[in-house]
């Protein structure tokens, strides 16, 4: 039962060269593995600016994931989908396990920004979720630790 | 083993400590193993020693320690 919302933030920076240097080393191996064909069709335009867009979309994956807060088992990456408009807006989709543990933490709403500027890429996700002392009550965490995101 | 996830390691986690300092039970997150750098070490070990990780064991804990990642590809090659 939903008796109130909280927020949760989760944030991220990726080095642009080194998914540069993952598309040249594993080819489309790394590409499928991580990025969802819709997101590959995103990413468009000169190596530079297609690699810049990968890395926001993984910046924007690993910040949904400090929101969904896992333990144990991590979502595919591909479970975390960045879906952007024809006008350029991004949103983030959530399926499989990711979906599971956003339905689980009661998040009923997630917002990103992406941005891209010089050698890093970098995303901010924000969710509403269920109020913390439902979380808290079950499972047990601080509610000191569970009001800040997770540092990494 | 560990000499082949060590050398992986070296080549891929791009951290920032020499890895013959890292113990086997050292956490490599901590050490500063990026999330990206995990994807790239997963590719790598699953060339190295032609397996596969399948989305059950793609959680931090699999790539979190020399120790672990060997008790992982433990796993894969036992199965």
């Amino acid at each position: 039962m939903r008796t109130g919302t909280a927020l949760r933030v989760g944030v991220d920076v990726v080095v642009i060269q080194q998914v540069a240097e993952s598309v040249d080393r594993f080819g489309d191996r790394y590409l499928e593995r991580v990025y969802t064909e819709h997101e590959l069709r995103s990413c468009t335009g000169s190596p530079a600016s297609r690699n810049a867009s990968l890395a926001a979309r993984f910046a924007a994956k690993e910040a949904t994931i400090k929101v969904l807060r896992p333990s144990g088992h991590q979502p595919d990456w591909r479970s975390v989908e960045v879906r952007r408009d024809a006008e350029g807006w991004c949103t983030m989709a959530l399926t499989g396990h990711a979906a599971a543990l956003a339905d689980d933490a009661g998040i009923g709403e997630l917002a990103v920004s992406l941005t891209h500027e010089g050698d890093v890429a970098a995303a901010v996700v924000v969710a509403l979720c269920r109020a913390e002392d439902e979380t808290i009550g079950r499972s047990g965490a601080s509610p000191v630790l569970d009001t800040f995101g997770r540092e990494d | 083993m560990d000499e082949r996830i060590r050398t992986i390691l070296s080549e891929y986690g791009n951290l920032p400590v020499e890895v013959d300092k890292i113990r086997d039970d050292d956490d490599l997150y901590q050490a500063g193993m990026t999330s990206h750098a995990s994807v790239n070490v997963m590719l790598a070990l699953e060339d190295e020693f032609g397996i596969e990780f399948p989305e059950a064991m793609l959680a931090k804990g699999t790539f979190q320690s020399v120790a672990a990642i060997g008790n992982a590809l433990g796993e894969l090659i036992g199965a």
